[in-house]
């Protein structure tokens, strides 16, 4: 939904590199391009830049709508514009979408230069680590140095953990919320479902469905099905569709839809398997499943942590059993441990993962007043 | 040194006493920390390292907006967040007669800190008497709540509590009875504490 003092229309850009990006993988793409919004003005001290990253489904338009289609709202325009707690009269914003995605950026769906056809199969597993370092060619292209604030949601706040990892010195605050430092097992579990879901669709032809003129649809749809269970909390779930029946006289007796719910459901997998790339989304599951940064400093995640120079500010949802407010916990120990400067807010509100899109009004007071300071320490209050 | 004026940074009388007794650049932890207005003056005025925890949302806006470290979390159930950081001191300030687990809570809290500072009111204070004298359960400025919507679950006379801390193995390295005037200033008193403290602050450490 459009909030009021939105930016109006964005034109999206691209970014071309040239130069080979070597991956996580040890494979490496030889070219790539990034697309990318930006929301303010850059100032001639270059220090007030937020970068936006992206969790799952989500791209680089971020806020305002999009120039060639004005009913398409960014995602997070209740957070970003001129006035809005990330506000855009003070800030220069960055959305980018990251390598792999189906938005823009080089992925899957994207024309192989030596092949000449769509990669599909053939793109690479990227990961958060290669998203980062490719966001941070970006910011060199933009003149960036140092961010004022990276900040992402879920997936995206991965990204913000592996910045202040990778780049201390270009971060000076980094804002996770609703994010973990490593996918549970549970989590990986329903990522797996989600990608059989889809490798298991007799239109997915290995990956190279795009030269049968087919796509995985199905796969894709309940994948998004499950994936939008995750995201919602039993409550919200309860409160919104109940045991609410959609034909009032009933049940069918039959695998038609019965509960509003189901309904719910199937439209939203499968309004998501006409937009979203089957390819893109088993890379980016991909990408969840293998961040873990305590993974590479002997499983210990304050270790891990250690290079980190930003001031973080960490939230989570009470109701977020996603990733919920232990795994966050875990993440301002640690950065406890390293006497980093913290701020840990764990907001009361219904809506489970899914509440770091929402306009709380506690949960957007707190981030206005976290980028009140970072504006205050930038000098653009 | 040359020390700007911060004439906002003017702090509570007992939170005044409490943070004389901290060492520069110490590393604090500061539970139930209100609006963080203690956590601001020990980062600016001796450069402490110093968290705070606070279940309030309202108060944990209050210290994002004063720029301290605070991490929102519940004092009875959350502690094991700050497990494996060591402080030099812990703080409770009038906040554990509010701990439902308060027995455990003040020996945890004496593993996370070489020293735990705590204050309490002092529930012998004589108009409490008279008020139990009088059939009533004691109201005033600073237990200003009904027995039945009170947040205060185990409040103690200055005897009790120490004997508590004699109980759990805590050592009282320094303490100060004070009287708190109507105006909120703080005298110290030696003699009578148990029936004239209104507050009581003790510094304290593991055996």
């Amino acid at each position: 939904m459009q909030t009021k003092n939105s930016l109006g229309p964005v034109a999206e850009q691209f970014a071309q590199f040239d130069q080979p990006l070597t991956l996580s993988s040890g494979q490496a793409i030889e070219g790539f391009k990034l697309a990318y919004e930006t929301y303010g003005v850059l100032r001639a001290d270059r220090r007030n830049a937020v970068l936006v990253c992206h969790a799952l489904n989500a791209s680089h338009h971020v806020a305002g709508t999009r120039l060639e289609d004005p009913e398409d709202i960014g995602w997070w325009d209740n957070m970003v514009g001129p006035g809005k707690p990330i506000d855009t009269n003070r800030f220069f914003v960055v959305g980018v979408n990251n390598l792999g995605s189906c938005f823009g950026s080089t992925g899957p769906t994207s024309i192989h230069p030596k092949t000449g056809k769509p990669y599909g199969n053939d793109f690479p597993l990227v990961t958060v680590e290669d998203w980062v370092e490719a966001q941070a060619l970006l910011a060199n292209r933009l003149g960036i140095d140092r961010f004022a604030a990276v900040i992402g949601g879920s997936l995206g706040g991965m990204q913000a953990v592996e910045w202040s990892i990778r780049f201390p010195k270009r971060v000076a605050h980094a804002l996770v919320i609703a994010s973990t430092p490593r996918l549970s097992a549970q989590n990986i579990a329903f990522n797996e479902v989600a990608r059989r879901a889809i490798l298991n669709d007799p239109e997915f032809h290995e990956g190279a469905y795009a030269e049968f003129q087919a796509v995985p649809r199905q796969g894709l749809s309940v994948a998004r099905m499950i994936g939008h269970i995750t995201y919602l909390s039993d409550d919200d779930m309860a409160q919104k569709f109940g045991r609410a029946l959609r034909n009032k006289q009933g049940y069918g007796y039959g695998f038609d839809i019965d509960f509003e719910i189901e309904s719910y459901l199937r439209y939203q997998g499968e309004k998501f398997s006409q937009y979203f790339d089957a390819n893109t989304y088993l890379r980016i599951t991909k990408a969840l499943d293998y961040f873990d940064p305590a993974a590479r400093a002997d499983g210990d995640l304050a270790k891990a942590l250690v290079p980190a120079e930003a001031s973080f500010c960490v939230i989570s949802f009470t109701t977020d059993w996603r990733f919920p407010p232990e795994r966050s916990r875990e993440m301002v120990s640690a950065l406890m441990r390293n006497n980093a400067k913290l701020v840990y807010s764990e907001i009361d509100a219904p809506h489970g993962h899914d509440a770091f899109l929402m306009e709380d009004p506690r949960y957007h007071a707190l981030v206005r007043s976290y980028f009140d300071r970072v504006a205050a320490e930038v000098g653009c209050a | 040194m040359n020390r700007p004026n911060h004439s906002d940074l003017e702090l509570r009388p007992d939170l005044e006493r409490i943070a004389r007794w901290i060492r520069p650049k110490a590393r604090v932890l500061d539970l139930g920390c209100g609006d963080g207005a203690l956590l601001a003056w020990l980062q600016s005025e001796k450069e402490c390292l110093a968290y705070g925890a606070e279940i309030n949302q309202d108060q944990v806006l209050a210290c994002v907006q004063r720029g301290v470290n605070v991490i929102q979390a519940d004092i009875d159930t959350s502690l094991s967040l700050f497990s494996g950081n060591r402080f030099d001191v812990v703080i409770l300030s009038q906040a554990l007669q509010a701990t439902h687990r308060t027995e455990a809570v003040l020996r945890e809290i004496s593993e996370l800190g070489q020293e735990v500072i705590v204050s309490i009111p002092n529930f012998g204070h004589w108009s409490h008497l008279v008020s139990l004298l009088m059939g009533r359960m004691p109201v005033n400025r600073r237990l200003p709540y009904e027995w039945y919507n009170t947040p205060n679950l185990h409040l103690a006379t200055v005897s009790d509590f120490e004997a508590l801390l004699g109980r759990l193995g805590l050592t009282i390295i320094e303490h100060q009875y004070l009287v708190e005037s109507d105006n909120g200033e703080l005298k110290s008193i030696a003699s009578l504490p148990a029936l004239r403290a209104t507050l009581a602050l003790y510094r304290f450490q593991k055996q």
